[in-house]
């Protein structure tokens, strides 16, 4: 399956290599250094490359290529599931996932590259269990290492693989028992030039942070779990009951992890927290055009709407943007064209607006497009689709945990076109 | 392994690696420091300190993750192989499984330790040493490779066996010789039972034997079984072995589509319920008189596959994805969708795989994709390779309906900044104009105005679409050819210049005025065009000159010429062709009479299509149809066979991991599936019938089982009253009732969804522990789990045991009826969902409260009470309206009466539901009828077309188990119209019946007209020929026709037979063997007393009890309608409760789904 995997930097420096089978030469990633250059952009390199003995699959996340080197038939997204898999363990393990946090931490990354496949095919990638073989650094413990000179590879062996609940590790202990949920909606809408929309959908997912002692088993039960249209699970869920009662069952892993993604049905309508005026005007005969945004609240069950972030990818011919925001901060780079604005919260008694000229470069004729508008807000205590958390019991241990249930809505991939 | 300068880390020593050291800060970059520092390593090494021997190996690991050479430190390293500090040894593990291929005689030092650690007692150890041992790849240690893993294949440990797994394709790719042993090894480990080796070992069978399809057989069915508790990965492997494996074993799903049209899920139900009974025998006969059966086995894959859907991880849904692509019937792939769509908001990566597969599968399966239309549309900051495949889904899925909206989309796309965007939008837009004839015009005139866009890629692409649009029509559009001709002139891409002049030369009769201009123009830049430019303009001029010689002679001779002396050979050699061709000469030959129709033939319209086309070949989310290449190592996606292979090769003798007992009578070897196939195969028929009551019918789900409402609900209202304080508990039954019904619905939404395992499960969950239903181990283990801790939660009422059993209460039927008699006592009986029914009234059943027009009451008087009380126990105050609307396909099965009102309940019924009883009130006439009928006193209406549906005209039926006069062998139906719309429904009649074979009709007589508000009522009869299979036919009016389908429970297909207890013994030792089927059961509290076993009974099956001496022994003795087959029932009692089911019959199908009928009417 999987071969070797280069990790490579945006500068094309190859800053890890690793092989599972015999040694593939780094002279494979040519092939990707010449896809790189043919697309101009890093998110427009294919995830999958032919050469003419291998394949090579890759992932960018974190500004890092994630090449994997694989040489015969495989489903393509079992190996890019795999790699995200190990950004996102890399992320658990550090914090951040970074060139030099890898450079830093190359020890416990190759041990931890190690545990995760065997001869290219994977064997261990819950974080659980690798966390229970590789320790992941802390900074009391890396004092500690490197005093007494202990290691960060686990000293007792490991037995969680072995359990039935191969998500959790074994043995855990909490003085305060705790189990947070997070209920977070994402807005994924396109909203067209007159105000109305094109398409919106919710996508939630529940994240959980558990932090209990033994073996708990819990159930989650939502009052309106007919909203959730389309689920899908951590491992650790009980599918059957799922499909009988409508019911989250399951054993934790410990720590944190994504509990359940959902779609909400796309029959219910979705409720746009936000609107945006706007009158972008480029005039043929001036170099001067015209800009103004305005934001406000729409249908927000009566919440704040915060965080409210304006990015917009002006058109190539726009030199300059001199703007006034009632409220914010705004930056306009010259270069990349891209305009941002980090409004803050939204208050409905003095809607936002950002208003200026653009000056366009003498001589173009104007741009055909009027720059779509990107918005990301955060609206807290709030889950849009009015899905609702009904209780969650524990069961197996004798005590009382805390539970906390939090909402909150985003907007994911929200646009206006203008 | 080929070196690279970059990356020297041959054998050649650490010379080689020097150009590498710039990277690394700290070796200095000197040669001899370097080899200084390399001592340094090796002194550290050698040291007796462990901490020192860590940092040095620290260090070696960083050297060998940055890709530098340490291979001249193996020695110094290998020696601490056997190191007692773990961490040590695991850097040590990772050095040599790096360099002993390099380094062979050095390694075989190490191999000593492996074998050590392979007989420790701690199964960690042994499987960490096989693992190390297996990565070694040194040759000369197969042998002991080879018995280490035989050793390990049958280890205690699944553990250690998993690794097993594991290091079988390291020794094939090491040896390849080993194949014949190693296949023996994989054999065994196949037979594994555990989940943990199953992903493993399917992954080694894929490496080393793939084409040993002989070898999955046996563990087919496991493998299925086992696939939802294996780890993620495996079943990516599994799933996609699993589909290879049907592909070759099983028959086409699809093949007989055009014979059972519209619904083949029926026919192959009725089949293959007769061909798990009966086809033992005489499998061959079967075959070839049944169209198509699908085999258990494949329906067994399906189900286990289908909730992996949900799976988190993206290459397990698409690995199902293909699978259902590549196996499932049409019907069924429609699942898929909504969870590929799901992906599409994975990472960019994901998205691109994923839209490359939907690309082909929406070629191929249209439908699926167009519910999800918008989830494709495109956002400006998609990255480019996203934004074209999402348009090529868009272009797959445009039809004639959806044409409009994409077209608006496409063109808020024209103007997006990213250029190669908008030529892949554009092109899209011809393909969409060839597809669909009734846009090809707006397309055009779109594309044309695209024509004066400034953008001169936008143009040229314009320009070369337009080309292939015209070339369909030319004749209406020399307005647009004329305006291209004038774009010459402006457009500077060779490919859209090529294509002007090729149009002009093609049409210059419609232009005739311009194109010698064009020529000439062309002409004076001939020079400095590109070749295929200049190729082009030698077509137009040749052209002209053999439709226009006179005005384009000289010009023509002129580009000939210039042509003659062109660099490019090819332009010359064309030009010297078509020289001889069309100038006439005494020399040239006969040609040059033709050379018209050689050049002026009619040219066939270019076809547009997707390059996704004909892409299923490869195995979709494979890798070799990303690339649409095969790629090394691709396994084939075999064709389905013609005949099917042996099924029984499957067949286990033990069953020890599946304990599946049905018990058939005779057939009762007849495997583990069959059992459950039915099921699975029946709600699949009802999904597709959209007819959900059916279950009900056929006793699936006790829900909404058939009710004689009219002395339930009393006796409802009596356990009310007398419980005395009646809101407390009428609130508390309400809620009871308010559970099945939640229960039953969220089936229902399940079975319309996806579920077509799920209302099996919720059955079994509902139902409790059936002892019939024990195949689902784990399912009933878990209810009796939860069940057992209600119980004993009660004695010390522990909160959190009460909450919980609120949480569960959408579920937890099955102990309510043990929890009747303590539900008075209970503090927390208000919360509860506690059955109104005690023990005086056994008969006042969840049948009451499970029946939908109450139910409707009911809810609307929970939320009522909860009102009142303040309290929001479970879910939260549903609207009632929604009963009315969304409600609509779950209210299906009603009782005909509208039930009287409780005494607890207030007189406040929302409007919706009065219509909802407004709609029902007619069949109350019915129910008088049907009162007569002497066998039994209540019917249960089904729906065959809702108002919603029917526009205003709502149709029930019943059957009313009436003779039907004019043929005996006919069901009688009643049929009751109601029309609630505003206007009056003309002619309605029965039209156009499309009838399997067997199946026969008669027709109701014609109802001239139907008055809005009113109602009608008519009789028809069907021979169902004994099967349960439904009579599709259309129900017209004046203005519309409906499909409408009536499928009888096999109770129906009975007529009651009086007959002696002698009689019916007689007969009995008649129809013994195979024609006995036999079922225990366990009959629950409700029904201990004789009266409601047989009422019970009665209500799943039109028969009629058999007088009897003994006690606990109930007869029931009928014929079939059809063929007047005795059908003979006997229930006998056990002790406690314990009873045991047998039934005798010729029609052994028949008397199956009797059996399973019955005992689902006497669950609780």
């Amino acid at each position: 399956m999987i071969h070797s995997l280069f990790l490579i930097n945006s500068s094309g420096d190859i800053f890890l290599e690793k092989h599972w089978k015999s040694v593939v030469s780094r002279s494979v990633c040519d092939y990707f250094f010449e896809a790189q250059e043919r697309a101009t952009e890093a998110e427009n390199v294919p995830p999958v490359i032919p050469t003419p003995h291998h394949y090579l699959l890759s992932v960018y996340r974190h500004k890092i290529f994630f090449v994997a080197v694989i040489q015969t038939e495989v489903p393509p997204l079992f190996v890019i599931e795999f790699l995200h898999r190990v950004v996102d363990t890399f992320q658990d393990y550090f914090g951040v996932c970074s060139e030099v946090v890898i450079k830093d931490n190359v020890v416990v990354v190759y041990e931890v590259l190690e545990e995760m496949l065997d001869n290219g095919f994977p064997l261990a990638t819950e974080s659980n269990i690798l966390k229970e073989l590789i320790k992941p650094p802390t900074i009391l413990r890396t004092v500690v290492n490197t005093i007494t000179g202990s290691t960060n590879v686990g000293d007792q062996l490991p037995t969680g693989q072995l359990s039935v609940v191969p998500w959790r590790r074994t043995g855990v202990k909490y003085t305060n028992n705790e189990a947070y949920f997070d209920v977070i909606e994402e807005i994924d809408a396109i909203i067209d030039k007159s105000g109305s929309t094109i398409t919106a959908e919710i996508q939630g997912v529940i994240d959980a942070c558990v932090k209990l002692t033994g073996m708990p088993d819990l159930t989650l039960s939502f009052m309106n779990p007919r909203l959730l249209d389309d689920v899908s699970f951590h491992p650790c869920v009980r599918f059957k009951r799922w499909e009988s009662e409508r019911i989250l069952s399951f054993i934790p892993p410990d720590g944190n992890f994504r509990l359940l993604s959902y779609h909400v049905s796309a029959q219910n309508l979705v409720a746009i927290p936000v609107y945006v005026k706007h009158n972008i005007n480029f005039r043929d005969s001036s170099s001067l055009g015209r800009f103004e945004i305005t934001v406000g609240p729409k249908q927000t069950m009566g919440k704040t709407v915060e965080g409210v972030m304006v990015t917009s990818q002006m058109p190539k011919g726009v030199l300059n943007m001199s703007l006034t925001p009632s409220q914010g901060i705004h930056t306009f780079d010259p270069v990349t064209k891209l305009l941002s604005w980090d409004v803050g919260k939204i208050n409905p008694q003095k809607l936002p607006s950002l208003k200026g000229t653009m000056s366009l470069q003498a001589g173009t004729s104007k741009p055909d497009e009027n720059p779509t508008i990107n918005l990301q807000f955060k609206i807290q205590q709030l889950a849009i689709s009015g899905l609702k958390v009904n209780r969650l019991d524990m069961y197996g241990e004798k005590y009382k945990p805390f539970k906390g249930i939090k909402y909150m809505t985003k907007a994911g991939k929200f646009q206006v076109r203008t | 392994m080929s070196a690279s300068p970059a990356y020297g880390e041959e054998k050649g020593g650490s010379g080689l690696g020097e150009p590498e050291y710039g990277h690394d800060p700290a070796s200095g970059g000197i040669f001899s420091s370097d080899y200084k520092r390399h001592d340094d390593l090796k002194e550290m090494l050698d040291s007796n300190k462990d901490s020192l021997k860590l940092e040095a190996m620290k260090r070696i690991v960083a050297m060998i993750a940055r890709g530098k050479n340490a291979s001249d430190l193996f020695p110094a390293v290998v020696k601490n192989v056997a190191c007692k500090n773990i961490e040590v040894k695991k850097l040590v593990y990772v050095y040599l499984v790096r360099y002993a291929e390099e380094q062979q005689d050095l390694a075989l030092l190490s191999i000593s330790t492996f074998q050590r650690g392979l007989k420790d007692p701690n199964q960690l150890i042994r499987a960490s040493a096989l693992r190390v041992l297996s990565s070694i790849r040194v040759p000369i240690i197969v042998p002991i490779m080879m018995l280490a893993i035989k050793e390990a294949a049958s280890d205690m440990s699944p553990y250690v066996r998993k690794t097993a797994a594991h290091a079988i394709p390291k020794l094939y790719s090491l040896d390849s010789d080993q194949k014949d042993q190693l296949i023996e090894v994989i054999e065994k480990l196949l037979s594994d039972k555990t989940t943990l080796v199953a992903g493993s070992v399917v992954m080694a069978f894929e490496e080393v034997c793939p084409e040993r399809i002989d070898l999955i057989h046996k563990n087919y069915r496991k493998l299925c079984n086992l696939l939802i508790d294996v780890e993620e990965w495996g079943q990516v492997v599994i799933i996609n072995m699993l589909t290879r494996y049907a592909r070759t074993q099983f028959l086409s799903p699809n093949q007989n589509e055009s014979l059972l049209e519209e619904n083949p899920e029926k026919a192959f139900y009725g089949s293959e319920e007769e061909d798990a009974k009966e086809d033992k025998p005489d499998a061959a006969s079967l075959v070839k008189r049944k169209p198509y059966v699908m085999d258990p086995d494949h329906r067994l894959l399906l189900r286990n596959t289908k909730p992996l859907l949900q799976s988190r991880n993206a290459a397990v849904v698409m690995a199902v994805a293909q699978l259902y692509f590549h196996l499932a019937p049409k019907a069924e792939v429609g699942v898929i969708a909504k969870a590929l769509v799901r992906l599409l908001r994975s990472h960019s990566e994901v998205q691109y795989v994923v839209l490359q597969n939907v690309a082909t599968m929406s070629i191929k399966r249209r439908g699926m994709f167009e519910p999800y239309l918008k989830s494709f549309y495109i956002r400006s900051t998609d990255p480019t390779q996203i934004k074209i495949l999402k348009l090529e889904v868009l272009t797959n899925l445009a039809n004639e309906t959806n044409i409009s909206t994409i077209l608006r989309e496409f063109q808020t796309y024209i103007r997006s900044m990213d250029k190669d965007f908008v030529a892949a939008t554009i092109q899209a837009i011809g393909r969409c104009a060839t597809n669909i004839g009734k846009v090809r015009d707006t397309c055009l005139n779109g594309l044309v105005q695209l024509l004066s866009n400034r953008d001169e890629l936008v143009v040229a692409e314009s320009v070369v679409v337009i080309k292939k649009l015209l070339q369909m029509q030319p004749s209406q559009h020399s307005e647009i050819i004329k305006h291209m001709a004038k774009l010459t002139d402006n457009i500077q891409v060779p490919m859209a210049r090529a294509s002007i002049l090729w149009l002009i030369g093609e049409y210059c009769e419609h232009v005739p005025k311009m194109a010698p201009d064009v020529l000439r123009k062309m002409a004076k830049s001939f020079t400095g065009e590109e070749d295929i430019v200049k190729l082009q303009v030698i077509n137009l001029a040749a052209k002209l000159y053999l439709t226009n010689s006179k005005q384009s002679k000289l010009l023509t001779q002129y580009v000939l010429n210039l042509a003659k002396y062109d660099q490019n050979y090819d332009i010359r050699d064309r030009a010297r062709f078509i020289r001889q061709l069309i100038v006439p000469t005494e020399k040239s030959g006969v040609l040059n009479k033709y050379a018209k129709k050689l050049f002026l033939a009619q040219k066939p319209a270019p076809i547009l299509e997707s390059s996704f086309k004909d892409r299923d070949h490869f195995q979709l989310g494979s890798l070799s149809h990303l690339l649409n290449t095969k790629a090394v190592g691709y396994q084939e996606l075999p064709d389905w066979p013609d005949e099917a292979p042996d099924p029984s090769v499957r067949n286990v003798e033990e069953e020890t991991s599946f304990p599946l007992e049905s018990h058939i009578g005779l057939l009762g070897e007849h495997r583990e599936v069959p059992e459950w196939t039915k099921c699975t195969s029946r709600e699949k028929r009802k999904e597709k019938v959209e007819k959900p009551f059916y279950s009900d019918s056929e006793g699936e789900s006790g829900p909404t089982e058939s009710a004689d409402s009219e002395p339930e609900s009393v006796s409802e209202s009596e356990s009310e009253s007398g419980s005395g304080s009646s809101s407390s508990s009428g609130s508390g039954s309400d809620s009871g009732s308010q559970g099945a019904e939640s229960g039953d619905r969220s089936e229902e939404r399940r079975k319309k969804k996806k579920g077509k395992e799920g209302p099996r499960k919720a059955f079994l969950d509902t139902a409790g522990s059936n002892p019939s239903e024990e195949e689902e181990e784990e399912q009933g283990k878990k209810g009796k789990r939860k069940k057992k801790p209600q119980h004993e939660g009660k004695g010390d009422s522990g909160s959190s045991w009460e909450e919980g059993s609120v949480s569960e209460s959408s579920s937890s039927e099955s102990d309510s009826g043990s929890e009747a008699e303590e539900s008075q006592s209970e503090p927390e009986s208000k919360r509860r969902p506690t059955p109104p029914s005690s023990k005086a009234a056994p008969k006042a059943t969840r049948k009451g409260t499970k029946e939908i027009s109450l139910l409707d009451l009911d809810d609307y008087r929970e939320t009522e009470a909860r009102g009142r009380e303040g309290t929001c126990p479970r879910s939260p105050s549903r609207p009632v309206a929604e009963l009315g609307i969304l409600g609509l396909p779950e209210a299906t099965a009603r009782v005909t009466t509208a039930p009287p009102q409780p005494a607890s309940s207030p007189s406040v019924v929302s409007t919706s539901l009065v219509t909802d009883l407004e709609g029902l009130s007619l069949t109350d006439t019915s129910l008088a009828s049907t009162l007569l009928s002497p066998t039994f006193s209540a019917v249960r209406t089904h729906e065959l077309l809702h108002r919603m549906a029917g526009e205003g005209l709502s149709v029930e039926y019943c059957f009313s188990r009436q003779p039907f006069v004019p043929d005996p062998h006919m069901v009688a139906v009643h049929i009751q119209f109601s029309n609630s719309a505003e206007a009056e429904v003309k002619g309605l009649r029965v039209c156009a019946p499309r009838l399997l074979p067997g199946i026969r009709l008669q027709e109701f007589p014609e109802i001239e007209s139907l008055a809005p508000g009113d109602t009608a009522s008519v009789v028809m009869g069907i021979d169902f020929s004994d099967s349960t299979q439904a009579a599709n036919f259309q129900l017209c009016t004046h203005s519309r026709q409906f499909y409408v389908s009536i499928q009888p429970p096999v109770g129906e297909l009975l007529a009651p037979v009086f007959m002696s207890e002698n009689e019916f013994k007689k007969e009995q030792g008649k129809l013994t063997g195979m024609s006995e089927i036999t079922e225990k059961l366990t009959l629950p509290d409700q029904c201990q007393s004789d009266q409601a076993i047989v009422q019970r009974v009665m209500v799943a099956a039109n028969v009629s009890r058999v007088p009897c001496g003994a006690d606990h022994v109930y007869r029931f003795a009928a014929k079939t309608v059809t063929s007047g087959s005795l059908v003979l029932i006997t229930l006998e009692r056990k002790d406690g409760a314990r009873a045991q089911l047998t039934v005798n019959s010729e029609k052994m199908v028949i008397g199956t789904m009797l059996v399973q009928d019955v005992v689902q009417a006497l669950a609780p």
